[in-house]
Formats: structure tokens, sequence, C-alpha cells
């Protein structure tokens, strides 16, 4: 298995499915039919690929495995070079659950254009995976950016009433923040002399230097992830887009950020992390406590998750700058079942929109009469969006809290109430949609969830049940890169300390 | 001993060549027998053997040697930055002329005399591109634009086309005087007219600071190039040109004399005056930066899509012009990289514009394309490609004209016109996204005509894949063009 270019083929399987759909001809019911069974098909066997990737995989090492390089711009020291670690691989696994799913929740609900559809998210896949996987900066950021091509024609084309607003502002914010960080990567190009990451993780940048690059790229993961105060394109692009597309953006889009802190900023500008930590800190804690309670004020239940999201990654970030094991750790926890729970949320949002045609929580009331499986599922990934103990949510924000104890009290305990405030609005949210009397007319004849819908969320249920119960497995595959990432950071804050003190 | 010895044209072979047979298409039109039925058919013979002419004239501009050669003693030069461009030049003038045919039948102008301007247009441009003495610049120079005058009026019975054309003429006429003058004030103060002799003559002064009068020569000389390549502040005839004159002369203008424009401007500054860098650097910095922000923000209120594309060009060129403003090998390199890739977008782009005609008229508003991607699904998606790759979205070929760009700036620290050049970029991307959101957010109201025609259908192709698998062969493009880069700083 070595030479076989495993990562590759994950990463442009998709892409093949697309070329595919595209030569799709024929009458219109036909070619919608196969475009949804090839793009379920593609994905499918995308996940069971990556499936081999986790099987394969050596958790006793932090090296970067599974690595490709092939030339591409000689001249400059440019290749493609592929890698994961304990760190990106369990995203490729993320992104790879949650494609197929999207291309299930799709079925029946999108209608127009199925064709154009499927492929932007096998376009989508190929871009999210691709970005987890690069090994090389440039690589990084083809992929990095090239994931706004389809979300844009997904928010935009399959949307909501304001999809056009929500689309140009989703692209020009994200686009903003990253055309800084490309001259920071070409800043980085010209003083390292390569954009192999690897080697720039090992390349150390002059302190001054450090803190221009650290603000480039927290130009680009802020928006991203996104942090309080460039989180507003995040409950538009939310409310705008479709079932499967809020799945993605929270699901993976939403991890770039964070990720990116952990892949660049981190190891690559130690000195600037732990002087901005402070100000990450700060921006957290307001994102975690704000959010929240503008979460509470919503009536529109995509608003109210979108809003969470921003909270729950406040807790991403905290658990990041915390610079523990446990922090760390806590935050690719926490990133990994915020990926699965809040995608479920859209999705349990989508089931009935799609019948009901309302996202507005007045709307709907009583559910549980009508729908009982639904209530039930709902309930779950509610309490795992809480973090009750025994579902995933839990063991991330517990870590987190671990970490951030170990830092600073009051970020900690500032940061705790932030799970306190989430129980209170998803708790309500549940209370008025699924709860109380069978009051209105048109919810008499509501129906429950199909097998197609049950089909969608058992995989998510076994999924946060199982990072709940027994995270080892998950916990094991990013103990070595963490352990790795931290140690480096150490040595290379010593070093500078060494230098200021002579 | 000879009384004359007859000298080397060998380097010079590809002009004269396109010069004769300018000639002879010319003489075959005129003899072809008259008659409205007939005119179109010349026009048509005409068009394929200029199209032949210009792709054998590349074909020869090819097996020059890569080597440096004079010839016309010393007022021509041969060399790899040459040849590049020259490629360029001729791919944007063949295709220029392959797209124009059905458009020119349509409005009833097809007449042969349009693709032999094309082709004399062409011949100036590459007399620009290989020029090597100021007088030679000239001439090359105004070859090219008396061609472009006359094509831009070429629809002689629309009010708009004949304006433009005179308003191009009347302004044209104007930065070519400046030019004269500069270059008159450049000989009195130096003697020499060569480039060669410029440059020794400058070379080791790069300390001492040159007299005015030969500053305000250059500054002219500058000024008088701005005006060809449409940069802020010399722009301002570029929006009514290109919405006035017939679309595919538009088409033309927005590449091929630019193209040729560009390579003078770099061949002029980083050639003779190399040494001055330092009192022409300012100019060439302020003239990016008023043209990069210019085009992102006045394209943003327009409806026309041609004067759109005559603001983007204008922002391309302020972009360009960041590899100027750096004005080494690494930045030129970054020109050469980026006009390539600019001369593909463009030349598709305006593909997609020639075939918005709704029962059989042009039409050329934004919102005209309302459901495009509906009735034209393969046009639209080539349109889309075209866009997001100006805009500078990886991994079309755009945003790597820009990282090569921005590259250059970071390695010369001039990081302030490297983020004035990106933000912009990040506005420019609004309009662009705008046409994207027309085609495809927009509900289809009144469907354009199809079919768009096999000429048409097979550029679209070629240059969609070239803009869209620009990524895989990137490294070809990026060592000729560094070929092309190094030969202008060996000499």
């Amino acid at each position: 298995m070595d030479n076989f270019p495993l990562l590759s083929l994950i990463t442009f399987l998709p892409l093949v499915g697309a070329g595919f759909i595209l030569l799709v001809r024929g009458e219109d019911e036909v070619v919608k039919r196969n475009a949804r069974s090839v793009a379920l098909w593609t994905s499918l066997i995308t996940f069971l690929l990556s499936i081999l990737l986790w099987i394969n995989f050596d958790t006793t090492t932090a090296a970067f495995q599974f690595e490709e390089r092939a030339g591409w711009i000689p001249a400059f020291n440019i290749s493609y070079h592929l890698g994961v670690d304990g760190i990106s691989m369990l995203f490729v696994l993320l992104t790879t659950l949650l494609t197929p799913v999207c291309v299930l929740a799709s079925w029946e609900s999108i209608t127009g254009r199925v064709k154009e559809y499927m492929v932007a998210f096998l376009v989508m896949e190929t871009m999210m995976v691709g970005m987890f996987s690069s090994l090389d900066i440039l690589v990084f950021y083809v992929f990095f950016e090239g994931t706004l091509l389809p979300m844009f024609l997904i928010i935009g084309v399959w949307g909501g009433p304001n999809r056009v607003y929500a689309a140009f502002k989703f692209f020009l914010y994200t686009l903003a923040g990253s055309v800084l960080m490309l001259l920071a990567i070409l800043a980085m190009y010209y003083a390292a002399g390569t954009t192999d990451m690897p080697a720039l993780m090992a390349h150390r940048f002059a302190p001054a230097m450090q803190t221009w690059l650290w603000l480039a790229f927290f130009a680009s993961f802020a928006v991203k992830v996104p942090m309080w105060p460039f989180h507003t394109w995040l409950p538009d692009a939310h409310v705008e887009a479709p079932t499967a597309g809020s799945v993605i953006l929270a699901g993976v889009l939403l991890k770039f950020g964070a990720y990116g802190f952990l892949r660049f900023s981190l190891p690559m500008f130690p000195d600037a992390s732990v002087q901005f930590t402070p100000f990450i800190f700060s921006l957290s804690i307001v994102a975690v406590i704000y959010t929240s309670l503008v979460a509470l004020a919503q009536e529109d239940m995509k608003k109210l998750i979108a809003y969470s999201s921003v909270a729950h990654m406040g807790f991403v970030t905290v658990g990041t700058f915390t610079l523990t094991l446990q922090g760390i750790e806590g935050a690719i926890y926490q990133m990994l079942s915020h990926g699965v729970v809040s995608a479920a949320l859209f999705l349990i949002v989508g089931v009935v929109y799609d019948r009901m045609h309302s996202r507005d929580i007045a709307t709907y009331g009583g559910l549980v009469h009508r729908m009982p499986a639904y209530a039930l599922a709902f309930m779950l990934f509610m309490l795992a969006s809480v973090g009750l103990p025994g579902t995933g949510g839990f063991i991330g924000e517990f870590l987190v809290l671990v970490g951030a104890f170990q830092v600073n009290t009051w970020v900690a305990a500032l940061t705790a109430i932030g799970v306190i405030l989430g129980a209170v609005y998803m708790l309500y949210l549940y209370r008025r949609v699924i709860f109380g009397k069978l009051t209105k007319d048109s919810l008499k004849d509501i129906f429950d969830l199909s097998p197609r819908e049950v089909a969608v969320f058992a995989p998510l249920v076994v999924v946060v049940l199982w990072m709940g119960i027994y995270p080892v497995p998950f916990l094991d595959v990013m103990d070595a890169s963490v352990v790795n990432l931290i140690d480096r950071f150490e040595a290379a804050r010593a070093v500078t300390a060494t230098l200021a003190g002579r | 001993m000879p009384i004359a010895q007859v000298p080397n044209l060998m380097p010079a072979l590809p002009e004269i060549f396109l010069a004769c047979a300018a000639m002879a298409l010319l003489m075959l039109g005129v003899f072809q027998k008259p008659g409205p039925e007939e005119e179109i058919k010349t026009a048509r013979l005409i068009s394929y053997l200029s199209v032949t002419t210009l792709v054998l004239a590349l074909l020869l501009v090819l097996t020059v040697s890569g080597e440096r050669l004079l010839a016309f003693g010393g007022m021509f030069v041969v060399d790899p930055f040459a040849m590049f461009f020259k490629v360029l030049a001729l791919i944007a003038s063949a295709t220029a002329i392959v797209i124009s045919r059905q458009y020119l039948e349509i409005q009833d102008i097809a007449r042969f005399e349009f693709p032999v301007l094309i082709v004399l247009a062409t011949l100036g441009m590459m007399m620009m591109i290989s020029a090597n003495d100021l007088i030679a610049l000239y001439l090359g120079l105004e070859l090219q634009s008396l061609c472009l005058y006359v094509v831009a009026a070429f629809q002689k019975d629309d009010a708009r086309s004949t304006e433009a054309g005179l308003k191009y003429f009347v302004l044209g006429a104007l930065a070519s005087g400046m030019l004269l003058y500069g270059c008159s004030l450049v000989y009195g103060f130096t003697g020499t007219t060569g480039f060669e002799g410029l440059a020794t003559q400058f070379h080791g002064a790069a300390g001492k600071s040159p007299s005015v009068g030969l500053v305000i020569g250059i500054v002219f000389i500058l000024a008088g190039l701005a005006f060809k390549v449409s940069a802020v502040p010399f722009h301002m005839w570029t929006p009514d040109v290109y919405e006035g004159a017939p679309t595919p002369v538009t088409a033309f203008f927005s590449v091929a004399p630019k193209i040729a424009a560009i390579a003078l401007f770099v061949r002029v500054m980083v050639g003779p005056f190399g040494d001055l860098v330092a009192q022409w650097q300012q100019i060439v910095i302020f003239i990016s930066i008023a043209s990069m922000l210019l085009g992102a923000f006045a394209a943003i209120n327009q409806h026309n899509i041609k004067r759109l594309m005559a603001y983007s060009s204008i922002g391309h060129v302020g972009f360009a012009l960041i590899g100027l403003a750096v004005g080494d090998a690494v930045g030129v390199r970054a020109i050469l990289v980026y006009m390539a890739i600019y001369l593909f977008m463009t030349i598709g782009t305006f593909t997609c514009i020639l075939c918005m005609r709704r029962n059989n008229r042009m039409v050329e508003e934004i919102d005209d394309l309302a459901g495009f991607s509906k009735s034209h699904p393969m046009v639209a998606l080539a349109m889309a490609v075209f866009m997001f790759s100006m805009a500078g979205i990886p991994p079309l070929a755009g945003f790597f004209g820009k990282f090569y760009i921005f590259l250059a700036a970071i390695e010369a620290q001039l990081y302030t016109l490297a983020i004035i050049g990106v933000l912009s970029s990040v506005v420019a991307a609004f309009y662009y996204l705008r046409i994207i959101k027309v085609m495809y957010f927009d509900e289809l109201t009144d469907s354009l005509d199809k079919p768009i025609g096999r000429e048409m259908a097979a550029v679209l192709v070629g240059t969609g894949l070239v803009v869209l698998l620009f990524f895989g062969f990137l490294a070809p493009v990026v060592s000729g063009a560094e070929g092309a880069a190094a030969a202008l700083f060996a000499g």
C-alpha cells in the first residue's frame, strides 16, 4: 500500500464523478435520477476509501502519513504534496461522511437543476478533502479558495429568497480575508524559499515578521471560523443556503479556520501566537456569551443554529490557544462533534422545512404528537449540542474547559457560562417546536420521518453516540500529533526566550 | 571589397512576410468580382487567408533562433522577450478575426478590408515589440494605431462606432504627439535614439540625478505609453471606444494592442531607462494603483457589458504594471505570465459576449444575460469560468497571473502596493460575480439566440480549457516567461 496514491484518489474521485454527471444526457427525469445516484455512489465509495485511511493510519507517530509528492512548478520549488497526520485525518473522514449525507438529504428537496447541484457538491468535496490533506501551502490555498466557487453557486442558485445577498456576502467576506493570507504566503515563500509545509514549520520566522504574518492569516481564519465580530456573514449564508449547503457550511467549512490556526498559526508563528492569545481569548469569550444570547432571541430556527455554531466555535478557538494537550484535543474533538451535530441539526430543520416551507419557530409546536421518531432524533442532537454526557459534544467541551482552567481560571469560568446558555437556548427551541399541544391546523397531517430520512440520520446518530461513549479511538488518532505540536511549540518558545535573555 | 553589403534581414522575416502577405491579400480582395453576394464571399476568403497568414507568421516567429539578433542597423531586435509577446499578439489577432466573421456578416459590414487591417495592425504590433530605437518604436506604434482608428469606425453607418473611431483618433494622435515630443527631448539631451546608446549613457549614472529636461522627456514618453495601454489617468478614451466600436473590434482592442503596448512599455522602461528606475518607479506605482482602483470601483455601476470590460481591462493593466514597478527580471516574468493569461481570459469573455444575440441583433446589457445558464448552459459555464478567473479565484488561470504579480511585489518589498492590489481585486470580484449572478441566479426572461456557431464554440472550448486547466501546464509557461524576462536583462 506504500506507493498507492490513496489520498489523491479520495481527493479527486468526486471530481471524476462530477465529470461523469456532466456527460449524462437524455430525458429530464432520467438525467435527474442518474445524477442523484452517480453522486450518491461516488461519495459513498469515497467514504469507504477514506475508512481505509483510518484503518491503515499509524497512531504511534506524529509524522505525516500517506504522503504523496509530485513536481508542480519545479523552478519555484513548489510541489503537489499531500499527506495527513492525526490532526487532519479525522477531518477528511468528517468531509467524506457528510457529503453522501448531503446528497441523500437533497434527494427530493432539490428539484431544479439537479445535475448542476450534484456536480457542485462533488466539486466541493474534492476541494474540502484537498484542503485538509495538502502539505504544500500553495496547494492548500488553491483548495481553500476553490471551495468558494461551488459554495457561491449552491447558495445563490438553490438558496432562499435573500440568496443573492447572502451569496455575495459570503464570497466577498471570505475572499477579502484570504487575499491577505495569500500575501502572507508569498512573504513566507520569499523568506523561507519553499512552500512545503513541513519545511515551513521547521523554519523560524523573525518575531516582527511573525506578527504581521499571524495577523494576515488571522484575517482569513477569523472570517472562516467565524470569530466575533467577523461572523455576520454566517447567519445570512446559513439561513439562505439550501439544507445541504448549510450542512456543509457548518459541518466542514467552519472547521477550515480553526484547522488553519492549528496547522499554520501555532506551529509556524509560535511567538506571535503567544502574543495574541489574550486577544483570541477575549474575542472567543465575547463570541460564546454574546452569540448565545443572540441565539436565544432568534425566531428563525436556522438562524438560531447558525448563532449557536458561532458560540461553539468560540469554544474551539479557546481550546486551540490554551496550548495544553487537553485544550487542543478538546478543540479538535469539539470541531468533529460540532461538525456532525450542527450538520444533523440543520438536517433536522430541513425535514420540517421540506414539509411546511417555513423556518419560523412560531409555525411549529407540538410536533411530538405527529412525529415521534423525529422528536427523538431532534432530542438526541439537541442534547449533543448542549453537551450532555454520553454525547460527542460533552467530551469536547469538557476537555476544552479542563485545558482552559490550567491556563486561566477566568477564561474557563466565562467560557463555561456558554455551556449554560447553550442549554437554555437549545432547550427553549426544543420546547417550542416539539412539545405543547398540537394546535395549528397546518400541522395536523404532517408525517413522520420517511425511510430515506431515517437513512440520513442513522449514521449521524451512531457517530454522535459513539463519540460520546467511547472517544478513545478518536483521541488516539490525534494524540501523537498534538503532543508533537505542543513539544515543538514549547521548544520554539524556549529558543525565543534564550535569545531574548541574552 | 563589395560596394554595398546586403544586410541580414532574417530576424525580421516574420514581419516581412506579414507585410508582403497583407499587400497580396489587399490585391486579391480588390480584384474580386463586385456585388453584394460576392463581397461576403471575398470577405470570407480573405478572412481565412488572413488567419492562415497569421498562423504562418507565428510559425516563422518560432523558427527565428532564441538568441538576441539585431537588424536594420540595430533598430530592430529579436530576442526571447520579443518572441513571447509576438506569439501572444499573433494568437490574439488570429482569434479576433475568427470570432469576428459571424458578427460582421450579421451586421452587414463583412468587407475584406477588415482582416487585412487587422493583419497590418499586427505587423505594427510586431514592430513595436521588436523596436530597439525611439524612431522604430514610433513607426510601429503609428502603423498599429492608424489601422486601429479605422477598424474602430468600421461600422460606418453607426453613430456610436464612428464616434468611437473619431474619439480614438483625436486622443490617440494627442498621445502620439506627447510620445514623440518626449522622444525628441530625450534625443536632445542625449544625442541618440538607439536603446543601446541610451542604456550606455545612463549606465553608471544611477546615483547621479539626470538633467531635468531628460526627466521631462521620459515622463512624456511614459504618458504616451500609458495612453496606449489605457492606464489611469490616460484611460478616458477606453470606455467610450470599447462601447462604441463593433464588438469583435473591442475584443481585438482589449488584447492584441494592449499586449503589444505592454511589451513596448516594459522594453522601453527597463531597457534604455533601466538605470533611471528611481526616476520613473514612483510614476509607475501611481499609475498602477490608480488603474487598479479605478478599474475596480468604476466598473461596479456599469450596465453595458462592453463598458464593464473596458474598466476591467484598465484594472488588469494596473495589475500588470505592478510587475513593471518592481522593475527587475522577477517583475517582468510576472508581466509575461499575466499577459498570457489575460489574453485567453479576455478572448474567451468576448467570444461569450459575441454570442449575446436576440432575434439576430446584438444585445450588450448585462441584464440581457438573465437566465443565460438555462438557455445556454455550456456558454454560461464558460463565461462563469472566465469571470471567476478574472476575479483571481484558484484554481483558475487568473489566480496564477495575480500570484506571480504579487510574488514579485512582495520580493521587492512593495507591501503597500501589494495590499492595495489584493484589496482592489476583492472589489473587482464583486462585478465579475454580478455577471455570474445574472446568468445563474436570475430567472430567464427572454432567451438569446441559438446556436452560437461552430467557430465560436471552438474558440470557447479552447480558451475555456486553457483557463480551466492552466495549473496543469504552469511549469512550461513560467519557464518560457523566465527565459524571456532574463533575455531582457542580459543585454
